[in-house]
């Protein structure tokens, strides 16, 4: 007899829905969380005494509506459908609400030109959640549901019609840059759009591989998002939402209980040993880890063959990220704005050279010197997030690299200061309002959220590294080269962000394999 | 030789070449692994004839050659090696493979326990690049020494007389697959009981500096042994009739094929006996659990054949059916045998099964086939008590 059923490494939102599944199937489950709060990267944290911000993602956008109503989830929101606000330093922003773009400086044949492009963009999206609600089919195996699931995509993209086809095959391919010059002609649309394309990632706008990312990005459109929504009380309340309805279908959720390492008898999971020493036994061990955590740290690369620490080992994952968390006096005054529109989704890329040349410094262990950002003021949407009359500015910032050639021990203020004055540029008042500040790197959303290079998506998206080969040949269906251990989190199929996909399927992959058994 | 030297020529020779060019009378070369080495010396019977009934010495050198240090060496080792390298005692040599995490084997070779935490391992493939992504995760350091290494096989009847004679006191208690430590000029010298003859027989390392001098106090020692120099023909001849698998011949490394099924896995090789699948990992571990489980493909087997013609290349038959070829065959002089290494489908490969080799051969231009009538044997032809005698035989 083992302890559980089910022990699951990591109460990540991805964790967390795949406990919750798991224990609707009667199975007895245990989720296993290092830090004292669940969500991991769906996060809040007080980053200053009364300040609340969300610590990781800030905007919800593409939350899984089967998961949402699977597992009973309630979420009240505190804005949704928010526009994108794409700044300029003079004043002349643009505005996205769902499919309008509006601008007082774009051609009409802009305007045109948006609302077809965005179509084109949710219909390819439609595809790519064909393959996503599913396991990703093995390459190499002749397996039924693998047939059903290829054949289903071959027959969405026959669907799609020749021209379309084509078209997403050449998207698929090239980069944001050149899909943004054929498609428009005003820089900024073309920059606000492109850096959609890019986040999260270690990528310029003209690297291969980030029109992909802009479609995955657009999944949000297919479950029923027009725009990010804002969780009330920040993105920690996803984790805490789906920890209660994890525990309501019996998961018993542990957290301040770090996982120190997956034990094995020969090659199949036993059962875990947590920092403390204490050892639990276990039918099967999920890891909601990144697939480099869950490998090198916890099952030890000395206990498993050598092409698959060679497979792990060379995941792309590290993280060009970083978090600007700004307690303010007031609400700062960006220069053309009004109160309102502070609460939308603010874009900091005037131009694709700028976010290019943003780009530039990671591939050489440097930050941006000019970097772009996305910025929410939560507390426009939801006053409770700070003391009365009290503000937080809370930004994702690009490029900031993982390991600064420099070192960030000493950079880091250097870095903020660079931000502070990319943002004072938008918003001059903006420094005398700043009573606290945090900064968080890649490498310090590492450690804060234990998962590897503080990557979005614990690996980067790229067409190497999606579908079958995710998160690496030999691993993909959630199952890995280590018997009845599994991988839930975003490092699997289909990718990151507050999703619950990964979990979902992970479940969902695991209950049918016990039915075979 | 120098940095220069070694990339400008397109073959190396090797620490021992000047003398070795100078007594190659055929002038017959071929390239091993990047080393110019004598495919004979001067007429391949005679050489051959030394090994079994005096000492041949072949030049070892061009083997490949890597040095594993540092605390996690043996637990490296283990993970990397089929079999369990915790019993290689230090001061003895082991036989082993490694796989691919198909389970396919990629090389054999021999790991030499040199002290604690100190191993060497000789290899038939370059497999640096395997050997660094095996070490993720442990604390080793892997050197490519095959350059630092100089190397002698010392192999026959008369190995250990004329060793002694060259001053190697106490030789003769070293038991086969051991390794004994001396000093030559000044310098350690290693010798280990090892070899790829069958017979008994010895090697010989020393650094590159002191080959010549090696070469030089060897043959003048050995003259009264019938010592003489044999080239890659005479030892091939000598491992096939001892029945050695050899790399390239025998299977094509895993890392080296290119068509699918083209690798075998070490029970399709007949070297089950080097797997040992109660260590909890190494690499190939769950495939070859796998093939336990589901059935190997192939079988290695040992033929023995009717008439004296060479099976080289022979397709095997069971009645019509193309069961099989050969991968490596020779008249064996000393066991008179006629002798092959086979590749079989699974079915045939027990001790005792009745097959045809499908043998051509040629005179004179005219070809000749013959279907020659041949049975699966235990063990090779060719396996003398002194292979294994310690103390070893004098002379
Ligand atoms: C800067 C940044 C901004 C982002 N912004 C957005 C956004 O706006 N919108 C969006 O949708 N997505 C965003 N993302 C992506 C999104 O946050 C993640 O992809 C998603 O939260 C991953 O969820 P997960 O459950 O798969 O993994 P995680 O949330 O990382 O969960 C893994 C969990 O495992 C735990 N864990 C790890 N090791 C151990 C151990 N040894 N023992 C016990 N527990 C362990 C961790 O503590 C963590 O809780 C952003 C990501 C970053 C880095």
């Amino acid at each position: 007899m083992t302890d559980y059923d089910v022990v699951v490494v990591g109460g990540g939102h991805n964790g967390l829905v795949c406990s919750a599944y798991l224990a609707k199937s009667g199975r007895k489950v245990l989720v296993l969380e290092a830090n004292d709060v669940p969500g991991g990267a769906a996060s809040t944290r007080e980053f200053s005494p009364g300040y609340s911000v969300s610590g990781c993602a800030n905007w919800l956008y593409q939350l899984n509506p089967d998961v949402v109503k699977d597992l009973g989830l309630r979420l009240d929101y505190a804005a949704r459908d928010l526009s994108t606000i794409g700044l300029s330093p003079d004043g002349k922003h643009l505005t996205i609400s769902g499919n309008v773009v509006t601008s007082d400086h774009l051609s009409a044949k802009d305007k045109a030109a948006f609302a077809p492009f965005q179509a084109k963009m949710v219909k390819f999206a439609r595809l790519l959640n064909t393959a996503f609600k599913r396991r990703p089919p093995k390459l190499v195996e002749n397996n039924i549901h693998d047939r059903m699931t290829l054949l289903k995509l071959g027959i969405d993209m026959k669907l799609l019609g020749k021209e379309d086809m084509q078209e997403l095959l050449r998207l698929a391919l090239i980069n944001m840059y050149d899909v943004m010059q054929e498609t428009f002609d005003d820089e900024l649309l073309q920059s606000v759009l492109a850096l959609e394309g890019v986040m999260g990632s270690h990528m310029g706008p003209r690297s291969p591989n980030t029109v992909f990312g802009y479609i995955y990005r657009r999944l949000g459109e297919v479950y029923g998002f027009h725009g990010p929504a804002q969780v009330k009380g920040g993105m920690g309340v996803v984790g805490t939402a789906l920890a209660s309805a994890a525990t309501a279908s019996g998961v018993e959720v542990r957290t301040g209980a770090r996982v120190a390492s997956i034990n094995l008898k020969a090659d199949s999971a036993q059962g875990v040993t947590l920092a403390d020493g204490t050892t639990l036994t276990a039918t099967t061990v999920v890891s909601n880890a990144d697939p480099k955590t869950t490998f090198e740290k916890l099952v030890g690369f000395r206990n498993i063959e050598a092409g698959t620490t060679r497979r792990v080992s060379n995941i792309r994952m590290k993280g060009d990220a970083a978090k600007l968390h700004l307690a303010l006096d007031a609400l700062p005054d960006f220069t053309g704005l009004s109160g309102d529109q502070l609460g939308q989704r603010l874009v900091i890329a005037p131009s694709m050279k700028y976010l290019e040349n943003a780009f530039n410094h990671v591939k050489y262990g440097e930050f941006s010197q000019a970097p772009t950002m996305e910025i929410s003021i939560p507390t426009v949407n939801d006053a409770d997030l700070a003391p009365s009359g009290k503000h937080i500015l809370s930004a994702t910032i690009q490029f900031a690299p993982y390991e600064l050639k420099a070192g960030w021990d000493d950079n880091k203020k250097v870095f903020e200061q660079i931000c502070i004055d990319v943002l004072a540029s938008y918003a001059p008042d903006i420094r005398s309002l700043i009573t606290a500040s945090e900064l968080l790197t890649p490498a310090d959303l590492e450690a804060q959220y234990n998962m590897v290079g503080g990557h979005w998506h614990h690996g980067e998206i790229s067409l190497d590294q999606i579908m079958m080969m995710r998160p690496f040949p030999g691993a993909t269906q959630y199952a890995t080269p280590v018997d009845n251990l599994y991988l839930c989190g975003a490092g699997a199929h289909p990718g990151g962000g507050v999703m619950g996909l990964a979990g979902r399927n992970a479940a969902r992959e695991i209950i049918q394999r016990g039915k075979k058994a | 030789m120098s940095a220069e030297d070694r990339i400008l020529k397109m073959l190396l020779p090797t620490p021992f070449h000047d003398r070795v060019a100078a007594v190659c009378e055929t002038n017959e070369w071929s390239n091993w692994k990047g080393y110019t080495t004598p495919e004979s010396y001067t007429d391949v019977e005679l050489e051959y004839f030394a090994i079994r009934s005096g000492t041949g010495v072949f030049d070892l050198s061009p083997m490949v050659k890597y040095r594993i240090t540092g605390p996690d060496a043996e637990a490296y080792l283990n993970r990397l090696v089929t079999r369990d390298v915790s019993k290689i005692k230090v001061g003895r040599v082991g036989y082993t493979v490694w796989c691919d995490e198909q389970g396919q084997v990629m090389d054999d070779g021999t790991i030499f326990h040199l002290a604690e935490n100190d191993y060497r391992l000789c290899s038939y493939t370059h497999v640096m690049d395997w050997m660094s992504w095996s070490a993720l995760g442990f604390d080793v350091s892997i050197v490519d020494e095959t350059t630092e290494v100089a190397a002698l096989s010392v192999q026959g009847p008369t190995s250990c007389s004329c060793l002694q004679a060259m001053g190697l006191a106490g030789l003769e208690a070293l038991k086969p697959f051991g390794i004994m430590d001396f000093t030559f000029e000044g310098v350690p010298l290693m010798v280990s009981r090892t070899g790829f003859t069958g017979d008994l027989g010895y090697e010989v390392w020393v650094e590159p500096a002191l080959a010549v001098t090696l070469w030089d106090k060897l043959f003048a020692a050995g003259k009264p042994y019938v010592i003489r120099p044999v080239g890659g023909a005479a030892y091939e001849l000598a491992r096939i009739e001892a029945g050695f698998l050899q790399a390239g011949s025998d299977f094509v490394p895993a890392e080296e094929t290119v068509r699918i099924g083209r690798s075998r896995s070490p029970f399709e090789l007949g070297l089950g006996w080097l797997v040992d699948l109660n260590k909890p990992v190494f690499n190939g571990r769950r495939a070859l659990l796998e093939e336990k489980k589901k059935g190997s493909r192939y079988n290695t087997v040992m033929l023995d054949i009717e008439g004296n013609k060479p099976a080289d290349h022979a397709f095997v038959y069971v009645g019509n059916k193309q069961v099989g070829n050969v991968t490596s065959a020779a008249w064996c002089p000393t066991s008179k045998s006629n002798f092959a290494i086979a590749n079989v489908d699974a079915a045939y490969g027990k001790p005792g099964t009745e097959l045809v080799a499908e043998i051509y051969y040629e005179r004179e231009l005219h070809w000749t086939r013959i279907m020659a009538k041949c049975v699966v044997v235990e063990g090779s032809p060719f396996n003398p008590p002194r292979r294994r005698q310690t103390p070893a035989p004098a002379f």
